[in-house]
């Protein structure tokens, strides 16, 4: 079962992602509609398609911070220059995404060439400061200077009076793919209470996503991501033995800037419109949470550290006093509203607050982010199994951990 | 994800699973829907997006607050407030067309994209026909596009800048509130007999859609009336800090500061413009002012002592007299112990007006409900006689223009109403340039599918 290069084993863990990545819509909506716990269901369009463009530019980081360890604090600018891209072809041509995506990440690896070449003259902490200088640079000027290119705070978007020299009779007014909307559904089934939706939008950056996860599965494997590790291992050794790393760091930095783009084109794709707030430091820092949370270094960590904080920040921010009067009317009043006001410190506007807890959780219990607690649960399966068995479990030499899993 | 064991045959019996659910015959219950989320059950959900975090947070939570009052009047709990005042009377305590209102709310957090996001989980998660909110013109222009392309009704809460109606406006949108203009045309006249006519201005702006709108109506304003503009920096919205801003003012020769500011933001200016001392100089030989165009109750009350005797304007005040404004502050202030902000009347007219629109209609559809608003005359919802003009779909009403009080006796009324200017002298053309001039276009209104 050899396929496209790859091992046995990653080639059965792509195909597991492809699975998972494309019965999302099923995975995500397992409650039934209409019962009480519909509220934790998370299988419509808009946050889907958010799951993968952050699933994209997660992994797209952890290119450079999982393998290097260079920990860079401004890879939301990279996005807002996607997403301006983007917008700005709808603007100028018409609403096909096929001609803003190419060019997002040809400009956002440009731009991360330009940064990178700057900051990558230092490491450590200077040069996370360096990116983060960068980035609140451009993202003030797109706040403010280049108003005329951004729009300011009010963002960019696609007006009536744009040229859209493209622009045919028929076409749709908001973004598709050679006519396949995205925001439109080429399915939306009902089994008994529950109901799912199949969104184009959806597939299309799925796919997206699933390549790109190839090309970094690729990249993990290749004597290139070696030489990376290399250098998150000893820089200095590295140096010693004649190689110069910068080139590499430089190229990986080039690399995970022009992912960013693609996630920041793909929000424009699915949604025409560019605000410079994804350029902040916050959007920044989001990334570096996503990729920590899940495990920074491993493959599937990113993606799942962006689909936890893009969950909290869509489901937990949105139950409000109505829903927990639901939940608890069965209780007696004073219980009621004592646990209604307890809860009011963890959902709806302090879902930060939840958030917070488990990233400070994750990060003390499990340094290697939720795969560790993956692979923790896997092994208590395991370790049940073998001690059936008799051998001695204290004297077996320890397997080293592969540091790209 | 380096253990994932998984065997051939596991993989086999997942995939095969997968496969058979995907394949699976289905009814296609959704068929050929007339409109997007068309409410087919015993309930219809209105959307409530508002900011509770970031510098419009206060705003944005008692806007919650007479959301939620008005989804029980409109099901017939508690006294039922303005809709006993409203002129039209089509709206009976039931619901909307029969059905019970139901609401979901979601945080802006007083940014666009967050705006958007969480308006699109409404639309696609909650299925809402309607959504009400948005402090920050910003956000309510972002959110407004999002509702014209879904095909729901867009009924704006707290946006002042003259694009969400002007160059912005969109045929699915509606606007209750005041807009920047009319703040200018109802100050001048104010700001000429307090100050005269001889005076230079400086602006402090927010630098997004509604400061550049209401610093360019000000200006527009105080200069016909003979004021000189000094100069006009933009400052980041949320700054926090302003001093670096204020400074240079002391040394610019104006004699009149204007503060483009709202929210957290206009507080911490107007404290540190009156900490830097402005108030009490003497500059041109003339007393030195501060005017904030744009006032709210939670900001009066924020900024303390502070604003005494500054002026701005209001689409509302819970002072007033009439009947409508008494029956809101009376049930307001029965359920959270406090009277409601003019953001708060905004929201909740808003509400009441869709829900009127609905019934009038026959229909929840949004091209229809648009139809009913569109040239919709009313009274009693605090504003007195009011139009929703068809053009743009802003609303026309009369403005106030408010000051500082001097001697507040409670922290709720720290402001007092100078004039209630009448309509016709803040009424302006559809097409005027400040609102896009004769380009600008509602566009078809949109069904969604």
């Amino acid at each position: 079962m050899k396929f496209l290069g790859l091992s046995r084993k990653d080639t059965r863990f792509l195909i597991i992602v492809i699975l998972l990545t494309l019965a999302t819509p099923i995975l995500l909506q397992p409650f039934p509609e209409g019962s009480g716990l519909a509220t934790f269901n998370a299988g419509y369009p808009d946050l889907m398609q958010r799951f993968a463009i952050f699933g994209i530019f997660a992994i797209g980081f952890n290119i450079l911070f999982g393998l290097t360890g260079y920990l860079s604090f401004g890879h939301a600018a990279f996005l807002g220059v996607g997403s301006y891209t983007v917008v700005w072809m709808y603007k100028l041509l018409d609403y096909n995404v096929i001609w803003g995506l190419p060019l997002a990440v040809i400009f956002s690896g440009l731009f991360a060439l330009l940064i990178g070449y700057v900051s990558l003259r230092r490491s450590g902490i200077y040069f996370s400061i360096l990116t983060l200088a960068f980035a609140q640079m451009s993202y003030n000027l797109a706040y403010s200077v280049l108003t005329p290119i951004t729009n300011g705070e009010t963002g960019l978007q696609v007006y009536g009076n744009d040229a859209q020299v493209l622009l045919g009779a028929n076409e749709p007014t908001s973004p598709h793919f050679f006519g396949i909307v995205m925001r439109e559904n080429f399915w939306e089934p009902t089994f008994g209470g529950w109901s799912f939706t199949f969104n184009n939008g959806y597939y299309f950056t799925a796919v997206i996503a699933i390549i790109v996860f190839y090309i970094s599965l690729r990249i993990f494997r290749s004597p290139f991501g070696l030489m990376l590790r290399a250098i998150k291992t000893n820089q200095t050794r590295l140096n010693y033995t004649g190689i110069n790393a910068r080139p590499y760091t430089l190229a990986a930095f080039v690399i995970s800037g022009m992912y960013a783009g693609l996630a920041g084109g793909l929000m424009a794709a699915m949604d025409p419109l560019a605000g410079a707030e994804r350029m902040q430091w916050t959007a920044s820092g989001e990334v570096v949470l996503m990729t920590i949370l899940g495990g920074a270094g491993t493959l599937m960590g990113p993606i799942l550290g962006a689909g936890f904080i893009k969950y909290f920040e869509n489901i937990f921010s949105k139950i409000n006093d109505q829903v927990l009067h639901g939940w608890f009317a069965f209780l007696p009043d004073g219980l009621e509203d004592f646990l209604i006001g307890v809860s009011h410190f963890f959902v709806g506007k302090s879902w930060h607050l939840t958030l917070g807890l488990l990233f400070m959780l994750v990060v003390i219990f499990l340094p290697g982010g939720l795969v560790e607690g993956g692979q923790r649960i896997a092994g208590l399966f395991r370790k049940k199994k073998t001690t059936g068995g008799g051998g001695d479990p204290e004297h077996h030499p320890k397997e080293t951990p592969h540091v790209a899993e | 994800m380096s253990k994932t064991n998984i065997t051939r045959r596991g993989l086999m019996k997942t995939g095969a699973a997968t496969g058979a659910g995907l394949a699976l015959p289905t009814i296609f219950t959704s068929g050929a829907a007339a409109f997007t989320n068309e409410p087919t059950g015993s309930t219809v959900t209105l959307g409530f997006n508002v900011p509770q975090t970031g510098p419009y947070a206060d705003e944005g939570i008692d806007e919650l607050r007479a959301q939620q009052l008005a989804v029980e009047h409109l099901n017939g709990e508690g006294d039922g407030g303005m809709l006993n005042t409203f002129s039209s009377k089509v709206l009976d305590g039931t619901g909307i067309l029969g059905k019970k209102v139901e609401y979901v709310t979601g945080d802006t957090q007083t940014k666009s994209d967050a705006a958007r996001a969480s308006a699109k989980s409404m639309i696609e998660k909650d299925g809402v026909v309607m959504i009400n909110g948005g402090s920050s013109s910003g956000v309510a222009v972002a959110v407004q596009g999002l509702c014209q392309e879904a095909g729901i009704i867009f009924m704006a809460g707290l946006t002042h800048s003259n694009d969400t109606t002007g160059k912005d406006r969109k045929a699915n949108g509606f606007r209750h509130f005041f807009n920047a203009y009319m703040s200018g045309a109802a100050l001048a006249p104010v700001l000429k007999n307090a100050y005269g006519t001889d005076r230079r201005a400086y602006h402090l702006t927010a630098d997004y859609t509604w400061g550049w709108t209401q610093q360019e109506s000000i200006q527009a304003s105080t200069e016909a009336i003979g004021w000189e503009t000094v100069n006009n920096v933009m400052t980041p919205v949320g700054a926090g800090d302003f001093s670096s801003y204020i400074a240079p003012v002391l040394n610019s020769g104006a004699d009149v500061l204007v503060l483009n500011h709202y929210g957290g933001d206009m507080i911490n200016s107007l404290t540190q413009a009156v900490q830097f001392g402005l108030r009490d100089k003497q500059v041109n030989g003339k007393q030195f002012e501060i005017v904030v165009p744009l006032y709210s109750e939670l900001m009066a009350n924020g900024a303390g002592e502070n604003i005494k005797g500054v002026y701005g304007s209001m689409n509302w005040n819970w002072q007033l007299q009439d009947e409508g404004t008494k029956a809101f502050v009376k049930s307001f202030g029965e359920k959270y112990g406090r009277p409601p902000s003019n953001s708060a009347q905004t929201c909740y007219a808003q509400t009441i007006l869709y829900a009127d629109a609905v019934t009038r209609a026959g229909s929840f559809e949004p091209c229809a409900v648009a139809a009913a608003l569109e040239g919709f005359e009313f009274d009693g919802l605090g504003n007195g006689p009011t139009l929703y003009r068809a053009e743009d779909h802003q609303c026309f009403k009369d403005v106030l223009v408010m000051k500082g009080a001097e001697n507040p006796t409670t922290e709720y009324d720290t402001l007092e109403i100078v004039e209630i200017t009448p309509v016709d002298q803040v009424t302006y053309a559809p097409d005027h340039a400040m609102f896009g001039g004769a380009e600008a276009s509602l566009g078809a209104c949109n069904n969604g599918a």
